[in-house]
Formats: structure tokens, sequence, C-alpha cells
């Protein structure tokens, strides 16, 4: 009795402990960041901030083509990797015999699992040769050919929640619609892929937050050349990512130079953006659940 | 209601104390890495130019002094100055001098840089093989690279636009580049890069890539130069003559982009450190350099 009510008592004590320990851990993270980031905006002028220029032993910490290179590479993996991740996870849990389905799901997870300094020099090796003599540009270290590798390892990740997502939409969902005569693609595009909205959001965001995070890669073919990204062309220019500014300078700066804070405010950047996608797709599939629940009722 | 407040009170100061634990444990590891009583380990730090060679030394030394233990890694100059600093390191590599805020900041952390010329190395401007250009002017390569010449047809090359590759900014040979050839070793000339200079994390990065694209420009250490990359004959000014870097033409100082390589101790070195930095500068480990594609300081 003595035993089984501490075992009662002590298992949903480390439960607790870890469900609260991921709170504790961002809001820690979040006041370190803080900490040792704030001071860059009193050491370094509003105007040097917000110039095009970064150069950082020469003291210009403009930080906007490093913003700029983040967003044109990060929406360019997007674009190419939701629609292709889709589609690979509609094919898999709706249209694939079990056959291939059983090959294709652990094929998917292994790409997934592959180390991003691999896919880097895949990139430099072969990538980036074949984008400059395809497209007919200077050099094929570009926003693009990041985009490209980027998209590909999100692409596993996409795959793999949206797939578990749209196995969890009940089968009778799908019977329904058939009996009511819808054909195969009516059933997934206005059915199941609406019944599964919110794994699939989630799979989009998980996929996107892989794709802004990533470094290594980034960083091997991209080129880091802080140009400040402006129309279209730019994703076929070199373009500088945060994570890569931040990879490549963080060795070299000494504790609590201005080059230091300036490098802490980057990840406080780029930390707010990651909370931003976080928080907007949170709340989409949010409301979508509000929605269910009422007519359900 | 008291039981389980006292359980819980006991629960929290166990996992209190095994966070205690944990956090004594990595501080000892970190702080306890250099120097104190691992004595034997030499831990050798710094620029990317000079890694190859500090690792060729270090095997040559530990087979003749068997007791010896030196631990080389790269990272850039940059990165094995601020080791220095944090004191986490015994000798910083460097391919450029250290900077006189480093030295305030060293001397703040306690720390006095004492410095070695080990080396001298040329550095060399690349192109890809089927680029025609033969050779360049000091002049020339400073207008590439601070973007006033953007096309090889300026130059005498193909119409074909220029992709200028460089270190990153941690690099001691970009610093060096930046003054010495963009500058002119000018103090008062506040050239910089053009925007759109690709900073690439590694030498290999920009053997890569020159390679394969007959638009890149690039520049590294002579010892990093392999045959399929084509080095180009520089000259001082217009006139010429124009001179392709090697070992003798640094030791006559025609070749003009040459400088020497340094290694930083914390302090006089004293015990192993100074063994090895002695040995370093015989002539038994300046033969090293050569045969690695540097150059020995006075022979």
């Amino acid at each position: 009795m003595q035993n089984f009510s501490w075992r009662e008592f002590i298992i949903p004590c480390l439960i607790k402990v870890s469900g609260y320990s991921a709170i504790l851990f961002v809001g820690l993270i979040f006041l370190f960041l803080i900490h040792e980031g704030a001071p860059a905006l009193v050491e370094i002028p509003v105007s040097t901030l917000f110039s095009i220029r970064w150069y950082p032993i020469e003291s210009n910490f403009g930080i906007l083509p490093l913003i700029g290179g983040t967003v044109v590479v990060t929406l360019g993996a997007a674009i190419f990797a939701i629609p292709l991740g889709l589609a690979t996870a509609i094919y898999i849990a709706e249209i694939a015999p079990r056959w291939a389905r059983e090959i294709l799901k652990p094929l998917v997870e292994v790409l997934g699992g592959l180390p991003s300094v691999m896919l880097g020099f895949l990139g430099i090796l072969v990538v980036t040769p074949f984008v400059r003599t395809t497209l007919d540009i200077p050099t094929g270290l570009t926003a693009f050919t990041g985009a490209l590798i980027l998209g590909a390892m999100a692409i596993p990740t996409i795959v793999s929640v949206a797939e578990d997502a749209l196995d969890a939409v009940p089968r009778t969902y799908r019977q329904a619609a058939l009996a009511l005569g819808a054909t195969e693609w009516q059933t997934i595009w206005r059915v199941t892929l609406p019944a599964a909205r919110s794994g699939v959001l989630t799979a989009m965001m998980l996929g996107i937050g892989r794709a802004i995070g990533e470094t290594m890669t980034v960083m091997m073919v991209t080129g880091n050349a802080p140009i400040l990204p402006t129309g279209l062309g730019a994703l076929f220019r070199p373009v500088r990512t945060m994570t890569a500014t931040i990879a490549a300078e963080m060795g070299e700066v000494a504790n609590g130079s201005v080059h230091y804070h300036a490098l802490f405010l980057i990840g406080i950047i780029l930390f707010l953006i990651s909370l931003v996608i976080n928080i907007a797709v949170a709340s989409v599939v949010f409301r979508q659940r509000k929605r269910a629940e009422r007519i359900l009722s | 209601m008291d039981k389980p407040r006292s359980r819980r009170i006991r629960l929290l100061s166990s996992l209190l104390m095994a966070y205690l634990i944990v956090a004594a444990c990595s501080c000892r590891m970190t702080g306890g890495l250099p120097g104190s009583s691992s004595d034997a380990i030499i831990e050798n730090k710094g620029s990317d130019t000079i890694v190859n060679l500090a690792l060729a030394w270090a095997e040559a030394y530990q087979d003749s002094h068997p007791k010896a233990r030196i631990s080389v890694t790269g990272g850039g100059s940059g990165t094995g100055i601020a080791a220095l600093i944090n004191a986490s390191v015994d000798i910083a590599n460097a391919s450029r001098k250290i900077k006189p805020e480093e030295q305030a900041q060293a001397e703040a952390n306690g720390v006095l840089p004492v410095e070695f010329v080990i080396a001298r190395d040329a550095i060399a401007i690349i192109v890809n093989h089927e680029n025609p250009v033969d050779q360049l002017s000091i002049d020339q390569i400073a207008d590439i690279y601070s973007g006033v010449i953007n096309n090889w047809r300026e130059v005498g090359g193909e119409d074909r636009p220029i992709v200028r590759l460089s270190r990153e900014t941690n690099s001691g040979t970009h610093v060096y580049f930046l003054e010495q050839v963009l500058r002119g070793g000018d103090k008062n000339n506040k050239t910089l890069f053009s925007t759109d200079t690709l900073l690439l994390p590694s030498s290999e990065g920009i053997s890569v890539e020159i390679r394969q694209n007959p638009n890149a420009i690039g520049y590294d250490g002579l010892g990093y130069v392999t045959d399929d990359l084509k080095v180009i004959a520089v000259s001082h000014d217009a006139a010429g003559p124009f001179i392709l870097p090697s070992p003798a033409t640094v030791i006559n100082q025609q070749y003009p982009i040459a400088r020497d390589l340094y290694m930083y101790t914390t302090g006089e070195p004293t015990g192993e450190i100074k063994a090895y930095l002695d040995w370093i500068l015989s002539p038994e480990a300046q033969r090293i350099v050569l045969e690695l594609g540097f150059v020995p300081i006075a022979p």
C-alpha cells in the first residue's frame, strides 16, 4: 500500500516537472538572449542597425540583409517543399497500395535523418554547378540552391507529420464521402484534408521551422554574401542568412564585445520570427477546433 | 496533508542535489582544461592557413618526443586569438598580427600574448583553368574585390561576370587581404570588400567553387593551392614584372602578397611549450614548412 501510493505520487510529479520544464527552458533561453543581446540596441545606433551593410570587423552592423536572406531562403524552401511534401503525404496515406506505402514511409524517414553537413557537401559538389550551368547565372552559390536543399530537408518532416494526420482521419469519413458519390480526389481534397487540417498545418510549421533554423547547409551553399534582397532576382543571387552569420562569426568574437551583442540580437530576432510563426499556426488550428466543436454540438 | 508536503520537499531537494552535482561536474570539466595538472598536453588552435602545418609539426614532434601530446584545431586566426584571450589554449596560431584591441582584452584578462614568427606564406590569387587571364596588378585585384571591376573583359579576359570569393571575416587571410591588398597598406583608406563578395567558411569551399566556376576569383595561402587551380602572376604596378608565388619569390621579396605567420603564447613560454616552440624554429621543423608549400623563416 505504502509502495503503491509513493509511485502514484512520484510519476505524475515527474510528468509535471517535464511538462513545466519546457516552459522553464524557453523562458530561461529567452531571458539569456535578452540579457546578451539587448545591449546591442544601446551600443549600435539605430541608423547603423537598419543600414544595408553587414561587415562587423569595421563596425557595420546592418541586419536588414541578414533578415532578408533568411526570409528569401525560407520562403523559397517553403514554396518548394510544402506542395511536394503534402502531395507525397497524400499519396502515401490515401492512394498508394499497401506494399508501396510500407516501403515509402520508412524511406522518407531515413531521408529525414540525413545529417545536414552531408547534404551541404552534396550541395556544393553537385547542386551548385548544376544550378549555375542550367540557369546560366554567375555562380551557383545562391539562395535558390539553399532553398532547394532546405526544401529537400523539410520534405521528410512534412511528409511524416502530415501522413500521420491524414492516417488519423476516421475511415468512416472517407466511406461516407464516397457513398455520397464523391470521386476519390473530391474525398481527399474536400473531406480528408480538411479533417486533418490541424495536423497538416503542424507539418508545414515544423517543415518551415526546420528550414529557418538550418545552419550548416545554408552556410555551405548560399555564398554568405550579405546583399539586401530586392525583388525576385534575389533568389538567384548569393545571400547571407541569420543562422549562418551567427555560426560563422560566433567563434571569433570576444565575450561582451559589440559584435558579440549584435550576434545575440540576431538570435533574438530569429527567436521572435519562429515565435510568430508558431503563434500564427496555433491560432489557426485553435479557431478550426472551435468551429468543429460548434458543428458537433 | 502534512506527509505529502514533506515528501514533495524531499523530492525537490534531491532533484536540486542532482542538478548541483551535474553543474559542479561540468564546471570542473570546462574550467580545468588548459594548463593545470595535465601539462603534457599542448592545446594549439587558430588559423586555418596554419592548421596543416601545425598538424605536420605536431606529428613529427610527437614521433621524436613520445611523451609530448599536442592537440591542434583550426577555426580561423580570430578564433585562436579569442581562445587565447579566454585562456583556453596554450598556443594560438594566427596568419595576422594580434590587433591592439585584442591585446588590450587579453591583458584585461590577465593574459600577456607573446609573439613568434614561425613561417612565411604567399597568398596566391587563383582562378579556374578555363580563365585566360594570366596576370593582374595589385591595383586591378583591389578594384576587382572592391567592386570597381565587374567583368573579366576589363582585365583582358572573356566577357564574363566576376564572382569574388573570400574567406569569412574571422580569417586572418581575409584581414590581411583587406589591409594590404584592398587598402594597399594605407591605414586611412576605408575601402571595403564589395557586398556581393561570397564569404566562404573554408579554404576548401573556395577551391571547390573555383574548380567548377570559370567566373570565380579567389585567394588562398600558397600551401592550399592544388594543381587543378590556376595561379595568377601578380605585380606591384601595371608595368610589371608579373611574378608567380613560390618560396623563392617570397624570400627574394619579388612576390608582393606575402606575410608572416605567427604563434602566440600566454606569457613567456616555459617547459614543454618552450621546448616545442624552440623545435619549431629549428632547421628540422622549418624543412617541413617548405614541404607543405610555405616559406621558411630566414634560413
